[in-house]
């Protein structure tokens, strides 16, 4: 990424955080496609889902926006997020990053690789039925706030309460499921 | 849930994420230093002869230790409360307040004469200054301790400690105020002490309370 496109990620969020939505759309996805590819460098083996971390990462991005300083370059402000996240996320495979020893890889490959589903979908299961169905409204099935208040029949405040809400609730549960 | 999914709910989510950093800690430090003022002023108060002190060396240099000791901490807790926060270009102005302390030590065991250091060093407030300082530094350590939640630490129990650091910093300068021992002596030995029960309190809260 050059200095170009990193200017226009830094004002990408700064609309963002003045509430314009697509400009955040638009931010959000850039910043997943950069967090996986260097993701992908880092994790080259063992059980741990990349994309459970991009997820987080997102996540905790989303909460925590508030503590980028737009006087400073946004990439390592990403950087650091995501790297947060991944040392949690080994953290809780019960492994160090940096502990890749030939001993350590072979017991890994021995281990039958079990799918589990994603992290998130088991964070989605702590949330109320209330937040539970807004999330998956506007996530899964692409419903917007007007959209999901009228289809759950609530008024569009609560819509959007229920959904800070349960998106917080996500990102406290993410992993400790 | 797929990525392109949660995003697509991220970014419905357009309620305000909160005030920027700045901002936090600006607040923090106004209610930081008001909750000490209220705890100092109702427990101690500064004592009697503060004023005229005030054109004593060895008392105002306490002021000046103590201050500089807020300000670098205050500094550094800053870089800790965000994500990519330069903290390493905060460092170096840590040193200010030791190398101070350190100077005013030395200038103190050249002026006076070696029969009155242990005196001056022990002084006669030592157990006042152990327990006001702390006391008076708690409730502004709960205020930043939020302001670093608020924010993002990557450093747990790094944020924590510089946070109770500047606690410290800011109930000692209450406390030097009430304290009738000026020496550099016991300012050094004391001090320290009593600030990093602080930092040593502020560590222990950062590393279960700081995780995000």
């Amino acid at each position: 990424m050059d200095k170009a496109e990193e200017r226009s990620l830094e004002q990408l969020l700064v609309s963002a955080i003045e509430g314009d939505e697509r400009a955040y759309f638009a931010f959000l996805e850039a910043v997943a496609k950069l967090v996986r590819t260097w993701l992908r460098r880092k994790v080259t083996h063992g059980s741990l889902d990349v994309e459970d971390v991009v997820q987080e990462t997102l996540l905790a991005i989303h909460l925590k926006r508030h503590t980028w300083r737009s006087t400073e370059p946004v990439r390592p402000w990403i950087f650091a997020i995501a790297n947060h996240k991944l040392i949690d996320a080994f953290r809780r495979h019960g492994r160090l990053p940096l502990a890749d020893s030939p001993a350590l890889e072979a017991v890994e490959a021995a281990e039958p690789e079990v799918l589990q589903g994603w992290e998130i979908d088991r964070a989605l299961q702590v949330l109320t039925p209330g937040q539970r169905s807004v999330v998956t409204a506007v996530s899964i099935e692409g419903s917007s706030i007007q959209e999901t208040a009228r289809d759950l029949g609530m008024n569009e405040t609560a819509v959007r309460v229920a959904l800070h809400r349960g998106l917080s609730a996500i990102a406290r549960r993410f992993g400790r499921t | 849930m797929e990525t392109n999914e949660l995003i697509k709910a991220l970014a419905a989510d357009t309620r305000r994420s909160g005030a920027p950093l700045g901002q936090a800690w600006v607040l923090a430090l106004v209610a930081a230093v008001l909750l000490a003022a209220c705890v100092f002023f109702v427990l101690l108060g500064p004592r009697p002869d503060a004023g005229a002190a005030l054109s004593t060396v060895r008392f105002v240099f306490k002021f000046l230790f103590t201050i500089a000791l807020a300000v670098a901490a205050l500094r550094l807790a800053i870089a800790l409360s965000g994500p990519g926060g330069n903290w390493r270009a905060a460092l170096p102005s840590m040193l200010v307040a030791p190398v101070l302390l350190l100077l005013s030590v030395l200038l103190e065991l050249a002026a006076v004469p070696q029969a009155s250091w242990l005196v001056r060093l022990v002084g006669t407030n030592s157990m006042v200054c152990l327990t006001f300082v702390p006391l008076i530094g708690l409730l502004p350590l709960g205020v930043l301790l939020l302001a670093m939640r608020h924010g993002a630490p990557v450093h747990a129990t790094a944020a924590g400690a510089v946070s109770g650091l500047l606690a410290g910093g800011i109930a000692a300068t209450f406390y030097a105020a009430h304290c009738p021992d000026d020496s550099p002596l016991f300012v050094a030995v004391w001090y320290p002490l009593a600030i990093a029960i602080l930092t040593g309190l502020g560590a222990l809260a950062g590393r279960f309370s700081l995780r995000w």
